[in-house]
């Protein structure tokens, strides 16, 4: 149990520690770096709680895919060598109490989270009696979406959808002049469309029709 | 002292399975210059020990004695370590491969997750080499790899989704087991095929090898390494290659069951058979090296995104739709 607590403590003073550096570095790459570390040591805190499935699928998903997409972004903007003129003038300040009013909702959904543990101190234990506790994670996760929250996993899965779709026709612009290429006219092309045998006369030439 | 016995036994077991994972790295990069030179009509290696199979020793020998240049420009700590980064995730994805039934680092039960989790985080190495490089080339190479990585990971999740559906658990030993009746390459063959060349792009190599295409991109993210850092991408790679080799085998070639059920085939121990199923894959690999021209990008892009992805998703219909009709899917 030693080994468990100090690895507990281990990971979370990483991530607490990364999470402040996302914050704290200049450079925006390192922010995300950073961003990634305190992912992992999350994903190791849910494995050490015993939810590995939880852990891998927040490995997979957003070490593996969000942040791939979050290093494309600052690597792309060239953000790195941006200078952080943010604070500098109550006029280009605009966003602080934006900020301000997030860090609030956010500040008040953790009081209702510690005090709903306060009020409800079974809560836990109701909802472990319900579980079968000799099977894998996998398969009490997928037995309780799939039956008793089903219309909520669909909800989110058209959700989900409706923002792909809606990313597409934001992006998808159709422009003149783009040269494409298609694929069954470029397999099917045959000899005698591609080569031409011409007999060239001498100081005449051959006019090549493009 | 219960904890020290503890700490050496566990670090025992890992190097009972490190040492041979870098060894057959060492003698798989011997192999596939060897079977691409025989395939082109050359003798490749063939110096250095006998058949030359001290090659990759030798060359080993002589990156530790190189000097590493790291460039004045570049980021030096991600520098360094995406090397590092690269060479680790490879070794420790070998955590939970199973040589036998009781043969295993790790039997964890979200094993197959873990293996595809790892295998995801290993785009980090190339784009943080990439990027820390500070130069142009590597950092195209990085960003086209990265691209590539991430669309054929999207398949290779679906087709794992495939097998899952017939096994009914996500640990990998019970993959094996659920393939005792009949190895999943026969009911699965397109999901084999699709897997196979999703690997292909997935580990970097040709045809689709963009990220390192020497014509366009010098060495793609490895430019500007030099020494003992190139070397330890390189092995990185290659210890990836195997391990794509291996969870195919695993997947859909029964890992270390054997072929039939013969009697004369239990004398070969179980890991044996592994061991030569991942050989078979790689020798594969090694044969389409030498004999598949190089992809263009957007081809690539389109075989993974149009083809292999809606193919491989009409399959998991398929194949759930089948087992629930005929009432095959596994219950516990």
């Amino acid at each position: 149990m030693l080994a468990h607590a100090i690895f507990f403590y281990f990971f979370s003073f990483v991530a607490i520690i990364s999470a402040i550096m996302v914050t704290a570095s200049k450079n925006t790459v390192h922010s995300v770096f950073f961003l990634i570390l305190d992912f992992i040591s999350i994903s190791c805190l849910f494995i050490m709680i015993g939810a590995e499935f939880l852990g891998m699928i927040m490995l997979i998903v957003y070490v593996g895919a969000v942040a791939v997409l979050f290093l494309f972004v600052v690597m792309m903007l060239n953000v790195a060598q941006q200078k952080n003129q943010w604070f500098k003038s109550s006029e280009t300040s605009t966003h602080i109490p934006v900020g301000l009013i997030v860090s609030l909702i956010i500040f008040f959904e953790l009081i209702i989270v510690i005090g709903g543990w306060k009020y409800k101190p079974d809560i836990i234990k109701n909802f472990s009696d319900s579980l079968i506790s000799n099977s894998t994670n996998t398969h009490t996760i997928g037995s309780v979406l799939y039956t008793e929250y089903i219309h909520l996993f669909q909800i989110s899965g058209m959700i989900l959808l409706v923002a792909m779709i809606g990313a597409i026709v934001l992006t998808f612009r159709k422009r003149e002049g783009v040269k494409r290429q298609n694929y069954f006219s470029q397999i099917s092309r045959e000899k005698n469309q591609g080569v031409e045998l011409v007999e060239v006369k001498s100081n005449e030439g051959v006019k090549i029709d493009v | 002292m219960e904890y020290i016995v503890l700490l050496f036994s566990e670090i025992y077991k890992i190097l009972y399975v490190l040492i041979p994972v870098l060894v057959s790295v060492a003698m798989i990069v011997w192999l596939d210059r060897r079977i691409w030179a025989f395939v082109q009509k050359r003798r490749g290696p063939n110096v250095v020990g006998p058949f030359g199979l001290f090659q990759t020793l030798a060359d080993a020998l002589k990156y530790i004695f190189k000097e590493i240049i790291i460039p004045a420009s570049s980021n030096k700590i991600i520098f360094i370590l995406a090397p590092i980064v690269t060479m680790t995730l490879a070794l420790i994805a070998w955590a939970v491969i199973p040589f036998s039934e009781d043969y295993v680092l790790a039997d964890i039960n979200v094993g197959i997750l873990y293996i595809f989790a790892i295998s995801s985080l290993g785009v980090y190495g190339i784009i943080m080499g990439g990027w820390a490089s500070n130069s142009k080339y590597p950092f195209l190479g990085s960003i086209r790899s990265a691209a590539q990585m991430v669309s054929y990971e999207v398949s290779i999740g679906v087709i794992i989704i495939n097998v899952l559906l017939c096994v009914g658990s996500l640990n990998l030993s019970d993959i094996v087991l659920a393939q005792e009746k009949i190895w999943f390459v026969i009911p699965l063959f397109p999901m084999f095929v699709i897997f196979f060349i999703s690997s292909l792009a997935e580990t970097n190599r040709p045809p689709f090898d963009l990220p390192e295409a020497e014509a366009e991109l010098v060495a793609g993210y490895q430019t500007e390494y030099s020494g003992m850092m190139y070397a330890m991408f390189w092995l990185g790679e290659y210890a990836n290659i195997l391990l794509m080799c291996a969870l195919g085998s695993i997947l859909f070639l029964g890992g270390w069951l054997a072929p039939m059920n013969i009697p004369l085939f239990d004398i070969v121990p179980p890991p044996v058979w592994l061991i030569l199923k991942i050989l078979f894959l790689f020798v594969l690999f090694a044969l389409i090296k030498a004999i598949v021209p190089r992809y263009r990008y957007d081809q690539l892009m389109r075989l993974g995104w149009k083809v292999f992805l809606p193919f491989s998703l009409i399959w998991v219909v398929l194949t759930s739709g089948y087992l629930l009709y005929f009432d095959l899917l596994p219950v516990y």
